[in-house]
């Protein structure tokens, strides 16, 4: 397999025409380069889930259990028992196809089974024809059909090109949200012993080793370590890692995510955010178990991402911490702000949020006890506890990636751009219909981000992607920022095959860079040593001449 | 052909009345027990659908946010209210806005692919058919309502003035609903062939209930402005099933046509709770609009959420003890093992 030119890859695209066909005769046909290969038996039996054996999906014959029927259609009977939500989006939808252009996989393939209209009916098609006389009576005149294993194929393959990013919910008149119906679907193939090597390894991953990288708790600290290092080389500012891992009795819990402590432009990330702790002398620590803030188990199951993050209150006990501080990541800070408190409330043994620095009592996390990175920061900003010079990051023209779940799943939309505002002199935004609650997905959220199926991610960022191109030709821009950790893991390629010399970053990078540290050398390059445009003097006198002016 | 079928469905439902009443003569079973059975059908399959619906409990809080969200420790960031909503008014508020004015729908655009640039308009035709039928499908409900009541309430009667207000010469006035709701309908059933899109993941029964409509619509027109049927007569038959009383006047001549248009009133209502017409109830139960985006401030509880299994600190310390020694990481002695009952949805330890 390999990747088509960015020139050719959507020369079949047509948005506007359909097949002769109708969708229903259409099989699923897998192709490469669009699907994740299956994971293997033992990972899913470490994980207490059932297994199929090994096979891929590619096979001709699917080796599903003698009665995967039942166990299908009973696991469908749970759900709609369980959620009002996909009982009640089963039944409303009257298929006008406001939706139908709203998915960043259907802008990138034209299939269209990626219409989240028609991706929720490969489900609902089968409800009516397997559990509704109506359906059962007028088959396909009222949208039914039968189950089989044609069905199971097309249910994987499209279940899993669906990045739970919520935009199509935001247009749909009665807020059909396919990310909750994708959710449920992954949640039966499961059951099945369907599930991907991409997407459950991290679980396992982070399950047993507490992280989804699988880096062990003495490579965290190396890397962190190396990070540092790097920083004290670059700035002169020496940062003792010691107590920020796994220390009693701090007052903060900070949770990280893998990405940010594994690869380059994570890491810089990461290094934002000890620089800015190391800055602020704030009484903060990380568990070394507890090291993922991030959640594949969501990209499963819902049980299995709660099995996942109990570690971070079960952590939060043991290190006796008041309140606990979460790090830039997408879908994490949906299961954060949207399921936590359900899953692992009341939280007794914690304290409402008060940042020690400011004395603000961050009153909307008053029974969960979570604060997202970006309020903290924001608020830290609007006291003037932060001595800025935005003039650091000078060298970069940037634009602000809003990841859809801090959008349209908790609503930060203020609080980056404020912070960007204040750290760095040249933000401009991308167009609107692209930000903000009308944002597009990576194209490789919710477990989607391999290499083998690159095909797809190219193909689903491409939305995306254009208007970055739009905004580094008009302005120039050559950073996008953002704060999902999947987004900083797959920017690089994404840009790299759409947008050629647009880097990627985190908030807190640009926070780390525009920081003034009394102490600190001269230095000419950026703290992952690009070249400065104004080099940064050094500070170990004060001087009268003052750059540090905020924005 | 889907929508071939369902017009050749909808063609068999005018037929029936047609032959029935203007046939056989059964004007009382085409003009009470059938509007009273179908009537029946409609409330109790409503009722049963809304009792279906909140049986199943709402699991978690998981509102689309598409606005700021409230940031009690900043309030300087503007709250958005109405796409964020934090308290129960503010959903409420959010509420009204999406039911009465659509204003999700109002948000549409249309992309299209130019070689390699996607260009985003705005698409506001679907909002205006839907609010042109809705509104006026609204309006002429509440206009009905003068044959089903006697004396006529007051507002009903300004409401009929408002909606004529248009007069012409020698005719009745014309209803302005009327004809919004024909355009509207019409708009809304044109796009569903034209459209490639609609048309392509269209179903016979979405376009069923879109002729069941035109021809209720149609009907309705032709008995005011061009077959003329008796009124005083059909206000005695509708009174009467309002009453419970129900007659059908001797000796009017009330027109196959009133028969035909009543008929397919019925089907609409013994239809409407089988099929996805409910999104007009459902709507009021959609998790991802009706509730507030505030679960750190006040807790969601979900009524089957059970304790799961999960690795212990002390057993994720007992394996890296060593090389956390090494690496000067602190090791905590008090660290226990713990045990907890534990349930789970999947695989070979399902217990629940």
């Amino acid at each position: 397999m390999s990747l088509p030119k960015p020139d050719e890859l959507l020369v079949g695209v047509n948005l506007h025409k359909t097949p002769s066909k109708t969708w229903m005769d259409i099989k699923a046909e897998l192709r490469k380069g669009m699907y994740c290969g299956i994971v293997d038996p033992k990972t899913l039996e470490e994980l207490d889930l059932n297994t199929m054996g090994s096979w891929q999906p590619s096979d001709e014959k699917w080796p599903l259990p003698e009665n995967w029927k039942e166990i299908v259609k009973e696991e469908i009977r749970k759900r709609l028992e369980k959620h009002r939500s996909f009982k009640l989006f089963m039944d409303i939808c009257v298929r006008c196809g406001a939706c139908a252009d709203k998915c960043h996989y259907f802008l990138g393939t034209g299939d269209p089974k990626n219409m989240p209209v028609l991706r929720a009916e490969l489900i609902r098609s089968i409800i009516k024809g397997e559990f509704s006389t109506f359906g059962k009576l007028f088959g396909r005149l009222a949208g039914a059909r039968k189950l089989t294993e044609d069905v199971i194929k097309e249910w994987f393959y499209y279940f899993y090109q669906c990045s739970e990013c919520r935009r199509c919910s935001v247009f749909c008149p009665y807020g059909i949200d396919t990310a909750e119906i994708t959710i449920m679907m992954r949640e039966i193939l499961l059951q099945l012993g369907i599930g991907t090597d991409w997407a459950l390894k991290p679980v396992h991953n982070s399950y047993y080793i507490g992280n989804h990288v699988g880096v062990p708790p003495q490579s965290f600290k190396e890397n962190l370590e190396f990070l540092v290092w790097e920083f004290e080389d670059i700035t002169g500012i020496h940062i003792d890692l010691d107590k920020y891992l796994n220390r009693k009795g701090a007052e903060i819990l900070y949770v990280p995510m893998s990405g940010d402590y594994f690869a380059d432009p994570g890491i810089y990330t990461m290094l934002g955010i000890l620089v800015l702790f190391h800055y602020l002398d704030l009484d903060v620590t990380m568990s070394v178990w507890a090291a993922e803030g991030g959640n594949f188990g969501y990209f499963n199951s819902l049980e299995m991402a709660k099995r996942l993050h109990s570690k971070i209150y079960e952590e939060a006990k043991r290190l006796k911490v008041k309140w606990i501080l979460a790090g830039e990541c997408g879908h994490m800070w949906r299961v954060w702000n949207q399921y936590h408190n359900t899953w692992f409330g009341p939280f007794d043994y914690l304290e409402v949020p008060k940042s020690p620095i400011t004395g603000t009592v961050f009153e909307q996390a008053k029974e969960n006890k979570i604060v997202h990175i970006c309020e903290f920061t924001a608020d830290l900003i609007a006291h003037n506890k932060l001595r800025l010079d935005p003039s650091r990051n000078d060298h970069l023209i940037v634009t602000f990636h809003d990841s859809c779940n801090p959008a349209r799943a908790a609503g930060l939309f203020e609080e980056p751009r404020f912070i960007l505002k204040h750290v760095c002199n040249n933000f401009v935004e991308m167009p609107e219909n692209t930000i903000r609650e009308k944002t597009f997905c990576c194209g490789s959220g919710a477990g989607l981000n391999a290499g083998e199926n690159m095909e797809l991610r190219m193909r689903g960022g491409f939305p995306r992607a254009n208007a970055v191109e739009y905004v580094h030709k008009k302005y120039g821009v050559n950073q996008v920022i953002m704060i999902c950790a999947i987004d900083r893991a797959v920017f690089p390629t994404l840009l790299q095959y759409w947008v050629p010399g647009v880097d990627t970053g985190g908030l807190h990078e640009l926070v780390a860079n525009a920081l003034i540290f009394e102490g600190e050398k001269s230095r000419t390059e950026d703290l992952r040593r690009r070249p400065l445009k104004h080099p940064v003097k050094g500070r170990e006198e004060p001087t009268e001449e003052s750059t540090e002016e905020e924005g | 052909m889907n929508a071939l079928i369902s017009f050749i469905i909808f063609g068999i439902l005018v037929a029936i009345p047609w032959f029935g009443v203007g046939v056989l003569g059964l004007q009382s079973l085409f003009g009470i027990v059938i509007p009273y059975i179908c009537f029946l059908v409609f409330m109790i399959g409503l009722i049963y659908r809304i009792v279906y619906w909140a049986k199943s409990p709402v699991s978690y809080k998981i509102p689309t946010t598409c606005g700021q969200h409230k940031n009690l420790a900043s309030p300087w960031f503007k709250h958005n209210r109405l796409e964020n909503p934090f308290t129960t008014f503010d959903v409420i508020l959010r509420m009204f806005l999406e039911v009465v004015f659509f204003r999700s729908l109002f948000r549409n655009l249309r992309a299209d692919l130019y070689g390699k640039r996607l260009i985003y308009g705005s698409a506001k035709w679907l909002w205006l058919g839907a609010i042109l039928f809705h509104w006026s499908f609204f309006i002429i409900l509440l206009r009905h309502v003068r044959l089903f009541t006697n004396p006529v309430p007051g507002i009903i009667e300004k409401l009929d003035y408002l909606d004529s207000f248009i007069q012409s010469l020698g005719v009745p006035p014309i209803y302005i609903t009327d004809i919004l709701i024909l355009a509207g309908l019409t708009f809304l059933l044109l796009r569903r062939f034209i459209d490639s899109k609609v048309s392509y993941l269209s179903y016979g029964s979405d376009f069923f209930p879109l002729f069941l409509l035109i021809g209720i619509g149609v009907t309705g027109v032709l008995m005011r402005y061009y077959f003329k049927v008796d009124l005083y007569a059909v206000k005695q038959l509708t009174l009467g099933l309002a009453t419970l009383h129900p007659t059908i006047p001797e000796g009017a001549k009330i027109g196959t046509i009133f028969y035909i248009h009543l008929f397919l009133v019925s089907s609409l209502a013994a239809y409407f709770p089988f099929s996805k017409l409910v999104h007009m109830v459902g709507v009021f139960f959609s998790v991802t609009r009706n509730m507030p985006n505030n679960n750190r401030y006040k807790r969601h509880i979900n009524p089957w959420e059970y304790p799961i299994k999960h690795l212990s600190y002390y057993e994720f310390q007992e394996r890296f003890k060593d090389k956390m020694i090494e690496a000067g990481i602190p090791i905590d002695e008090e660290a226990k093992p713990e045990e907890h009952k534990w349930y789970t949805m999947y695989g070979p330890n399902k217990n629940i």
